[in-house]
């Protein structure tokens, strides 16, 4: 097949990245696989920016992607220091053994 | 379109060949060179019907087949997938990096004008520090999957080193990237073919030689060749993060070593040292500065190109070798501190001198 | 990106991410995410994004990952017996992650598609974006580098060992 792929195409399978990402969260029980699980859902949305950005023609979208990897960048970094120092607290990274805020 | 695609694969195939064998010859210059370095022969025992070559036939014919006929080992309570996984991640995106040195201006045969270039990619500077970002999954993998303690040392050591000297490589690179005005490295060697003040060719080291050291300091540390070899500490942690693998992985790694190098020397000679340039030589001829024009085929300029972009890459390629048996190691700590401390720093000065060189520069003009 | 193609690698990232998120091993998991940052990589490069492209590699695949296999290892985590929480909630979370899918998809797709806009030939290159980045966009640009700076210092004083 030649020719260009629609962008709905793309933003299906944005959508299912999400949606992925999204039982990643809900189901592990593993911080870090958690985490994982967030980056997914933030790779999905660059997805959408980018085939947004070439279907208008305006470069604008891949400027809010390069925002996003920076944002995930930094926050990959504090988050996997909280998850270091949680364990060296408790000995585990088991979501639902640090649940002591809940109610 | 046909013809498109042939010529693309044609240099694919071409460039990748090309630099393995470069890779041998440097395997030969280690054994060879260094020998005659550290005042001995060097290895001159393997022969075929009494010819040793020099020791030719040692490195480049038994070596190898010693390599792929050893046992492959495996692991107790190592992870098999990324055992296996590891070399290969280390290897490919090395060799890959290739795509986008281009070894020679043009090359027009029958009406058609092909770039020497397999990949002419505008963003080619990002690429190749792209490949590089993904060598170091073979050396995390490699120390992991070993389930061995020499092994994961090795390669969180490896691994750290990798990423701290990345960030100083790519600093180098943004100097690079402001005098030339682009990412594309077949534009950046072509722009090396200007004369300054009418007879000086204007490589890159002239424009930015503090670059060109920090970047050729990183490039070593990013193979971890020595004096930056402490994650293969040999006589340390026995081979490091190799230390689990033999047999046709074990070459893989040791392939990806001497590939690496290549490719840092390929850099160099593209972006410090006029990549295919020869001095004074233009696509139709030399044009040498007191007037005299030396006109040549253009098949004898584009032979010519080629020669001198594979002459400075094998250069640099021994130099890397004569510094591996001069400097001694660096500690770990002090190999930290000479990537964070010292050459970072040294890059960020580099880049806003040149900033502020190039600024001044436009006023003038 | 020819159709074909794109279904490849589409077919190819659906299966990456759900390694990410199904895998007991921690480290595989890892691994599932290189590959679908690298695999989305491609399709990026196919809508003409080549700096994101790159930088996606870069920075996503080649920094942000080696972290978290250090974390990983520096955790040394082991294989989970059972990575999942009980059954109900794995069947609440899909089902309603279904869901939100085809509230997206409705959602963005709900309008006139966008005609089929040509591009200029550095659309997405260096250039293009830095002018964008530079000029509309300086002022977010100056505060992500300030978050980033927030950022490292925050991370080294959380995970500092303290001396007790």
């Amino acid at each position: 097949m030649t020719g260009t792929t629609p962008l709905s195409w793309y933003l299906v399978l944005s959508a299912l990245l999400f949606a992925i990402g999204t039982v990643g969260v809900l189901v592990r029980r593993n911080l870090i696989v958690i985490f994982m699980a967030i980056e997914l859902l933030l790779n999905a949305v660059n997805l959408t920016f980018v085939a947004f950005a070439r279907a208008r023609g305006a470069v604008d979208g891949q400027v809010i992607v390069f925002f996003v990897i920076t944002v995930a960048a930094a926050e990959a970094a504090v988050g996997l220091a909280i998850i270091l120092a949680l364990f060296r607290l408790r000995g585990t990274t088991n979501a639902d053994e640090v649940a002591t805020l809940r109610w | 379109m046909l013809v498109d695609a042939a010529i693309a694969s044609a240099e694919a195939v071409f460039v990748i060949l090309l630099m393995l064998q470069v890779m041998s010859l440097g395997l030969f210059f280690e054994r060879k060179a260094s020998a005659l370095m550290q005042d001995r022969i060097g290895a001159n025992r393997a022969a075929i019907f009494g010819f040793a070559g020099l020791g030719l036939v040692n490195t480049l014919v038994a070596d190898p087949i010693k390599f792929l006929l050893k046992e492959d080992v495996r692991l107790a309570g190592a992870d098999r997938t990324l055992h296996a996984l590891a070399p290969l991640v280390s290897l490919v995106p090395a060799l890959a990096a290739f795509a986008v040195i281009p070894f020679g201006d043009v090359l027009v045969v029958g009406g058609r004008t092909i770039d020497l270039q397999a990949a002419h990619l505008d963003v080619g500077i990002l690429y190749v520090l792209a490949m590089a970002a993904l060598g170091v999954y073979g050396v995390v993998l490699g120390g992991w999957a070993s389930n061995s303690r020499w092994s994961l040392l090795g390669g969180v050591r490896g691994s750290a080193q990798m990423i701290s000297y990345e960030i100083a490589m790519g600093l180098a690179l943004v100097g690079v990237v402001m005098t030339y005005n682009t990412l594309d490295l077949q534009e950046i060697a072509r722009q090396q073919g200007r004369l300054l003040w009418g007879w000086l060719p204007a490589w890159g080291v002239l424009y930015q030689p503090l670059g060109f050291l920090v970047f050729f300091a990183a490039g070593i540390a990013e193979s971890k060749r020595i004096p930056f070899d402490l994650p293969e500490g040999e006589s340390e942690l026995i081979a490091g993060y190799f230390t689990e693998y033999s047999g046709a992985k074990h070459l893989m790694f040791m392939m990806t070593d001497f590939v690496e190098v290549v490719l840092v020397a390929a850099m160099i000679t593209t972006l410090f040292f006029g990549g295919w340039q020869v001095p004074w030589l233009a696509r139709d001829g030399f044009h040498f500065p007191w007037g005299t024009v030396l006109a040549l085929p253009g098949l004898l300029v584009t032979v010519l190109q080629v020669t001198a972009f594979m002459v400075k890459t094998i250069f640099f390629t021994y130099l890397q070798v004569a510094i591996r048996f001069t400097l001694p190691r660096f500690r770990y700590d002090q190999l930290m501190r000479l990537g964070w401390q010292g050459l970072l720093p040294l890059a960020l000065l580099n880049v806003g001198a040149s900033a502020l060189v190039l600024l001044l520069v436009e006023r003038a003009a | 990106m020819s159709p074909l193609v794109f279904l490849v690698v589409a077919a190819l990232t659906v299966v990456a991410a759900l390694t990410v998120v199904l895998h007991r091993n921690p480290v595989h998991s890892a691994l599932g995410l290189v590959a679908t940052m690298c695999l989305l990589a491609v399709l990026f490069l196919g809508l003409d994004a080549q700096l994101i492209g790159f930088l996606q590699v870069i920075v996503y695949a080649g920094a942000i990952v080696v972290l978290f296999l250090f974390v990983i290892m520096l955790l040394n985590l082991e294989r989970e017996p059972r990575g999942l929480g009980p059954s109900v909630v794995v069947g609440a979370a899909t089902t309603g992650a279904a869901g939100l899918a085809v509230l997206i998809v409705r959602g963005l797709t709900g309008g006139a598609p966008p005609a089929d806009t040509t591009v200029e030939a550095d659309f997405g290159g260096v250039a293009a974006v830095a002018e964008r980045l530079f000029t509309a966009y300086l002022l977010p640009f100056e505060l992500t580098s300030l978050l980033l700076l927030v950022a490292v210092v925050g991370a080294v004083a959380i995970a500092k060992r303290r001396p007790s």
